[in-house]
This record gives C-alpha cells, sequence and structure tokens, in this order.
C-alpha cells in the first residue's frame, strides 16, 4: 500500500475517465499522484466501464466515424437537448478541444474500432471503443501505473477538510481505518450520486426506490455532498437524471447496457393499471430512448410492460431475460399480473384505432392510430398475431446532473460571489451539469470528463509546484 | 436439439447476455457470429465454442466477468464446451472417454513403456545388438527392423487420422444440421487460411489478453513455431519415406540432406514453440482458464516437446553406442503421441478448422 503519512502532489478522487485522464496528465507534470478509489480493483473504473463510444467533432469521416460532424452542429445538438441549460463558454472550450480527443486517448494506449452493431444511431457522430469502456479504462489504467501514479482500492473518502477554498487534507478510509492524508491540490471526479436511493429520493420522493441503477454502486456521491455542504455552488438539479426503460427483472445495481429493452417503438406500453400512456412512436428509438425511463418513473409503482405480437419479435437488439410469452392477449395479462379485462379493452381499443399504412421497421413510418389516446404514431400495427409478448419495465438510471459549478481551470467555484477554489478541481460526472444542466447527448459524458480531466489534472500539478 | 449439459446451459446462458451487449464484436469471429443468431441450439453454441481460440480478450474487457453477478466468462464456458465436444464427437465413440484421463502421467507412462517394450523385444534378443555401434545407410535397422518399425508406427498413424477424420465427420454432421453454411474450395481456404495465420488470436490486431490482462501476441508466436514445427517435422518423414521407396536410400541421412534439415528445423520449433506456450500457461491468470483441460494441453505440449527432443538427441549421438536406446526411447514418445493424437488436445485443431471453415461460410452467405 502506498504511504499515506508523505503528502502528494495531486490527490484524485474517483478512478473512472476523468479521474485518470487528470491523473495521467498531472504525472505527465511531474507532479506525485495518489488516486482514491472506493471500488475493489475488479470494479474499478466507475460508469466509464459501462460505456463505449465518445462524441467528438470531426471535419470528415474516418476510419471510425462515417461523416463529418462539426463543432457547430454538435454545438446545436447540446443546445437542442439542453433547452439552453448550458454555460456556454465552458460548453465552447470543450466541443473545440473535443476535436483532438481520440487522438490524445490513443496515445495513452485506447484503441478504436469501426462502428458496428447496435450503435445507435450515433455511427457518424461517436468513435467506438474497442472492446468496450473497460478495454478503454484498462488502458488508462495500465499508462497510470506506468507514469507512477499510485492506486489504492477499496478505499473510501470520508471528509475533506476545507479552509476557504483550500483542502488541507483528505479522509481516506482503508480497512475500517481512517487516515488523513494531504495532498497540495485535490481533483474530484467521484461522479454522481445514482447509486444513493436515499439522495435520489430529494428528488423523485418515494418513487426512487423502485429505480434500477445501471452502473457502479459506489457512485454514491459522497464528496459530492461534502463539497456542497461547504459552499460549493450547485448545478443543475436532484430529479435530472439519465434514465432508459431497462428490464425490471435486472439487478439493482451495474446491470449496465446488457438490461436495455430496445422493443418500444414496435409495441404498446401499458402500466400497472394496464393502460397506455404515452406515444410509443413518436421518433426513432435512439431518440427516445432516454425519455422513456423517465416516462415510466412517473407510472404507479414505476413499472410499465412493453407489450408486442410475434411480427415484431427481432425487430429490436435481442434482450437479456426471456420474453414473457402466451397465446392470448387474456393469459399475457395474468402472467404480468394485470387485469385481463382492462388489457383486453386496451388492445381492442388501439387496434380498433390502427390506420392501414406501410410499415417500416426502419425509419418513422406514418403508421398510426386514430380516435385513441394517446395515439401512437408511427408503427402502429394491430396485435392480432399470436404468441403475444410482455417486458416489464423499470427505469434504469444511468447518471445524475446534479454536481458543482466550475471555472474553465476546472476549480470548483465557492460561495454567492463564485470565489474559485484555491487547490480544489472537479472533473466528470460530478460537474458535468455545468454543460448539460439537462437532457441527453450520447457519448458527450466521456468528453466532458476527458477535457475537465485533462485541465483538472494539469492545473492541479501546476497548483502543486508552486 | 436443445441446450441440455451443464456447458451447453452456462454457454447458452453467456450467450444471451454477450449477445444483449455485443461489446466484444471487434475480437475474434465468435461475436460476430453469435450476432447471426437471436436463439442458439446445441449445435450452434458448440459451433461457437470451437470458433473460439481463448485469447481471452472478451473476458479482459468484461464489465460483467465475476465477481460481477451476471460472472460472465466465456474463454472458461466455452473451454468447458470444447472438452465434452472432444468427448462426445471421438471415434469410435467409446474412445471419448479417454479424454478424462488423458493427462501428464498416462501420456508419459504409455510413451516410456512403449520405448521400453522396443527396447526390450529387440534389446533382449541380442544385448550387443542395442548397445553397438554403427554408422552408415540402414544403421537403424540394425537395432530395429525396418518392418518391426514401419507397421507399427504406419497402422498407428493410420489410425490416428482415420479416427480423427471420423470425428470430424461426426461433429460436422451434428453441428451443421441447419447450417446456412455453403461449403466451397473458398470457404476451405478462408480457414486454411485463418489457420495458418492464426488470426482470430490477434485479438483485431493488438494480441490477446493471454496470459495476463496486457495485450500480447506471445502465444499466437509460441503456437505458430508448435505448428510449423510440426509440419516441418511431417515433412522431413514423408521426404524420408520418399527416399525409402522411390529412391532406394536408408536412413540416417546426411546432416545436410532434406530430411534431416528439416526434421531440424521443426524439431527446433517444437523444441520452443511447447516451451513458450508452457510458460505463458504457468504465469497466466487462472480465472478464465479450465483447469480440466490443463491435464490435456500439458501432456500433449509435453508429448510434442520430448518427441523432439529425443529426435534432436539421437540425431547429435546416433554414430555413439547410445543411438540404440535413443532410438527405442524416441520411437516410443512418437508412438505414444501418434496414439493418443485421436483422444488429446490434437483434436482441437481438426474441430477449430471446421468451425473456421462454417464461419467463413455463413459470413459469405450473410
Amino acid at each position: 500500500m502506498a504511504d499515506l503519512s508523505q503528502p502528494f502532489d495531486v490527490l484524485v478522487i474517483g478512478a473512472g475517465n476523468a479521474a485518470l485522464c487528470a491523473a495521467i496528465t498531472a504525472s505527465q507534470e511531474g507532479a506525485r499522484v495518489l488516486i482514491i478509489e472506493w471500488a475493489p480493483r475488479e470494479f474499478r473504473g466507475g460508469n466509464s466501464r459501462h460505456t463505449r463510444n465518445i462524441r467528438y467533432a470531426h471535419a470528415e469521416a474516418t476510419d471510425y466515424v462515417t461523416g463529418p460532424y462539426s463543432v457547430d452542429e454538435y454545438w446545436e445538438d447540446l443546445l437542442r437537448v439542453t433547452a439552453g441549460r448550458t454555460n456556454e463558454a465552458l460548453a465552447r472550450m470543450v466541443l473545440e478541444m473535443s476535436e483532438r480527443v481520440p487522438e490524445w486517448m490513443m496515445r495513452q494506449g485506447v484503441r478504436f474500432q469501426p462502428p458496428l452493431t447496435g450503435t445507435l444511431g450515433l455511427a457518424r457522430t461517436n468513435a467506438f471503443f474497442f472492446g468496450g469502456g473497460k478495454t478503454m479504462m484498462n488502458a488508462l489504467f495500465a499508462k497510470t501505473e506506468e507514469l507512477g501514479a499510485e492506486i489504492l482500492y477499496d478505499a473510501q473518502v470520508t471528509g475533506l477538510e476545507i479552509e476557504g477554498g483550500c483542502c488541507k487534507s483528505v479522509s481516506v478510509s482503508v480497512d475500517g481505518e481512517t487516515h488523513r492524508v494531504s495532498a497540495r491540490a485535490i481533483v474530484v471526479a467521484s461522479g454522481g450520486f445514482e447509486a444513493n436511493i436515499e439522495w435520489l429520493k430529494e428528488g423523485w420522493g418515494e418513487a426512487a426506490e423502485n429505480f434500477l441503477i445501471r452502473g457502479t454502486p459506489y457512485n454514491t456521491g459522497g464528496p459530492l455532498r461534502i463539497l456542497l455542504d461547504n459552499g460549493a455552488r450547485p448545478v443543475s438539479d436532484a430529479d435530472q437524471c439519465h434514465a432508459v426503460p431497462i428490464d425490471a427483472r435486472s439487478p439493482k445495481f451495474d446491470g449496465g447496457i446488457a438490461t436495455r429493452v430496445d422493443c418500444v417503438i414496435y409495441s404498446i406500453v401499458v402500466n400497472k393499471n394496464a393502460v397506455r400512456f404515452h406515444d410509443e412512436g413518436e421518433d426513432i428509438w435512439p431518440k427516445r430512448y432516454a425519455i422513456w425511463g423517465r416516462l415510466v418513473a412517473r407510472q404507479p409503482g414505476q413499472i410499465a410492460y412493453a407489450i408486442i405480437d410475434a411480427k415484431s419479435q427481432g425487430l429490436f437488439m435481442p434482450t437479456i431475460y426471456p420474453a414473457i410469452e402466451a397465446d392470448t392477449i387474456r393469459e399475457l395479462a395474468e402472467k404480468l399480473e394485470l387485469d385481463a379485462d382492462v388489457l383486453g379493452k386496451t388492445v381492442k381499443d388501439f387496434n380498433a384505432g390502427v390506420q392501414p399504412g406501410e410499415f417500416d421497421a426502419a425509419q418513422p413510418d406514418g403508421c398510426h392510430t386514430q380516435g385513441v389516446d394517446p395515439p401512437k404514431t408511427n408503427w402502429a400495427r394491430k396485435l392480432d398475431t399470436p404468441p403475444y409478448y410482455g417486458y416489464p419495465l423499470r427505469p434504469g438510471i444511468t447518471f445524475t446532473y446534479l454536481g458543482v459549478e466550475v471555472d474553465e481551470t476546472a476549480r470548483v467555484l465557492f460561495g454567492a460571489r463564485k470565489k474559485p477554489a484555491d487547490n480544489i478541481f472537479a472533473a466528470g460526472e460530478l460537474m458535468a451539469g455545468n454543460i448539460l444542466g439537462q437532457g441527453y447527448v450520447g457519448g458527450l459524458g466521456l468528453l466532458i470528463g476527458n477535457v475537465f480531466g485533462r485541465i483538472a489534472g494539469e492545473e492541479a500539478a501546476r497548483r502543486a509546484a508552486n | 436439439m436443445n441446450p441440455e449439459t451443464s456447458a451447453l446451459k452456462e454457454s447458452e446462458r453467456l450467450m444471451t447476455i454477450c449477445n444483449a451487449c455485443r461489446y466484444c464484436e471487434s475480437f475474434c469471429a465468435v461475436f460476430p457470429a453469435m450476432e447471426r443468431r437471436r436463439t442458439f441450439s446445441s449445435g450452434d453454441l458448440t459451433h461457437l465454442a470451437n470458433l473460439c481460440h481463448g485469447c481471452q480478450g472478451c473476458y479482459t474487457s468484461c464489465q460483467y466477468a465475476p465477481p460481477h453477478e451476471f460472472a460472465v466468462n466465456v474463454p472458461r464456458a466455452f473451454a468447458a464446451l470444447r472438452v465434452q465436444t472432444y468427448a462426445d464427437y471421438a471415434w469410435p465413440e467409446s474412445f471419448g472417454r479417454v479424454f478424462k484421463r488423458n493427462g501428464v502421467a498416462v501420456s508419459l507412462a504409455m510413451a516410456l513403456g512403449l520405448g521400453l517394450v522396443l527396447l526390450l523385444t529387440f534389446g533382449l534378443r541380442e544385448p550387443s545388438v542395442i548397445f553397438g555401434t554403427y554408422a552408415g545407410a540402414g544403421a537403424f535397422y540394425r537395432v530395429i527392423p525396418y518392418a518391426a518399425m514401419v507397421w507399427p508406427f504406419g497402422l498407428v498413424f493410420a489410425f490416428a487420422i482415420f479416427a480423427m477424420i471420423m470425428g470430424g465427420v461426426r461433429y460436422w454432421r451434428a453441428t451443421n444440421r441447419k447450417s446456412r453454411a455453403k461449403l466451397s474450395a473458398r470457404t476451405i481456404l478462408a480457414g486454411v487460411w485463418d489457420v495458418l495465420t492464426l488470426k482470430n488470436l490477434g485479438g483485431g490486431g493488438g494480441g490477446c489478453n493471454y496470459p495476463l490482462e496486457s495485450f500480447s501476441t506471445a502465444r499466437r508466436t509460441w503456437h505458430h513455431f508448435t505448428f510449423y514445427g510440426f509440419m516441418l517435422c511431417f515433412a522431413a518423414t514423408s521426404v524420408a519415406t520418399l527416399y525409402h521407396h522411390a529412391f532406394g536410400w536408408a536412413a540416417p541421412y546426411e546432416f545436410t540432406s532434406l530430411p534431416v534439415l528439416l526434421g531440424t528445423a521443426g524439431g527446433i520449433g517444437l523444441l520452443i514453440g511447447p516451451v513458450g506456450l508452457l510458460w505463458l500457461k504457468l504465469k497466466a491468470d487462472p480465472a478464465p482458464q479450465l483447469r480440466e483441460m490443463l491435464g490435456m494441453d500439458v501432456a500433449f505440449l509435453l508429448l510434442l516437446f520430448l518427441v523432439s527432443f529425443t529426435g534432436l538427441a539421437l540425431l547429435a549421438l546416433r554414430e555413439t553406442s547410445a543411438m540404440g536406446t535413443l532410438l527405442a526411447v524416441h520411437l516410443g514418445f512418437v508412438l505414444a503421441l501418434f496414439a493418443t493424437l485421436p483422444y488429446g488436445k490434437m483434436v482441437h485443431g481438426v474441430y477449430r478448422f471446421l468451425a473456421l471453415v462454417r464461419d467463413a461460410g455463413e459470413r459469405k452467405t450473410t
């Protein structure tokens, strides 16, 4: 174990993408770096190990992306999803720096692959990691170790001694023993608080009990809470989170990508009262993917059921859990524990409203309903071909947005006067809310982690040297 | 046929998870082949397991690897299914059981035993014969008569080849019943090319995560030494056979002759390759490995190494009084290798090749 009695130049809290980008950069600047990771080695890397791609601006198609994506288009996308809840100066800085991010990652040993399947329509804008997020993180870990940074696993930060925007020491609990570690600068990159159900309840009430957490159980937001309690300025809100519909049978934590259910646009989705509650066919699935988690979260019991018939089986990504299958709608209702009469009526009304049209699984096809509330505006086909299949859905929380405000040097801002911290830097999910106040653009989170991680690492190393 | 054994059930469980994730599609042929399916029959799973080269790229990159509750460990599950394949498709069928007992001790005992039999048979008849010193054409046959050498070896070798072909035929019939794969000269050539290059041990370019977490091409390198070493030795024997029968030139041959040059080069490959592979095996992370396969692996590698070692020793000392003993010992190892070919690790080559051919056919079809 690292000698914790000696002061370090830079102490990094967390070991996800942002944390390692900070540690690598600080080490390359000559700083002596310690990384505090709460998870054991097997589960290191935070939620970055569940990721797959990064969105970056580029002038033309390459081996890894299928076409150009300008900074301006990127900015338009960001502005649209956030509805203006973004710090334009920070956002533009990140987007402009994004062009050289894959190149930087490759220099650290990260590899990319050509877009293949399951790219969710991101092949033009996002570069995919060879082997996925864990392989990407393995490369960053290897680089971090090669540069001599020390990594302490199974170590939890329990306190920060902060005076006037300056962190004097960090309390680290290892094997039940608390150590006070001093460092000339700290980088807090410990992620959000999505694994902290009690905290989620502040935004969502008791409904949060029924949320499933797609990522690491170690993101309970401890260091974020400490910063906020010490007067760091918050950004975004406690109820802002990225949530997608996942199979209700998934594990409480860490189910990752495999638990997603992609059949919504071809289905009818009913709540536990067996009635529909939203237009399932609004738009192509990648654009609706992140809407449906929140929709399900607002239904009674935070559960919903996507129902398809034999015609639609096979049109979407295979699921990790088998569909619940029945030869009649009544039998399916019983298996899903729904009121069979109500479900029967829901399906009958829906079928009666389906208008004739040319079904096209690949794009909005205009096949819609009439006289049904809510309507289904695309891919509306009668449920009439047994067997019928049901998938139970719950909200799967990917990440939270509430974080701390930072400036362009990644310094955490304190108090009403937005005073930049002396030696406290933040990177990754717990400051992404500065740029992504709400909404979602796939692959932006990792980009923010990379850019702010590297800024934080460089600035922290510079601060430590003075 | 639905998956019924535990190895099949575990493989089906994992492929269902992997097919919903698909992060590994760049590593090797297994994952694109998986993506061509939504459900997995026993034949499909057996095919995928034999397509797997055990590079461990998917294990190292897996967000669901143990201790995650999904406990995704594809290399180990597929190794278990391959062990089952080797036993299930062995010919004759009842010999499949041998795979369970094909450890190091058995192979070595068999080799030494055979060597001893040879020694006793010809040595006891006339002790001075075995310890004599000989030179020139036909020297070997003065210790062990040509007929005594060729008949047992020819028969055992022919049987081994036949048994492996039968195993391959049984495997192909069982796993390809409903295959979409088109068998053609092109797909067979593609399979041969994949075997010769070990493309799938390349991890998509950077190598495998074997023996450890970092990327390395060591396994492919050592396997190439072993494979091409074996092939050169086979070529040496073939040329020598031709010499003997077509030209009437009896062994031993000059150091600069073609059989000796080929055999020496191959022999060196068979010393370096197996040692390298064994060394990697010792260093490797045991988590994605299957213990039950270890005995078979080590036995085969040791036999290859000792065949080569005794062969080269015989070459070096063939003009001394040790020649007779070394000849018997070497022949013992060669005979043991031949006899265990269809019931040991060698068969991985047969099924792997067939899986690669089928994969090439599927790729062409879809």
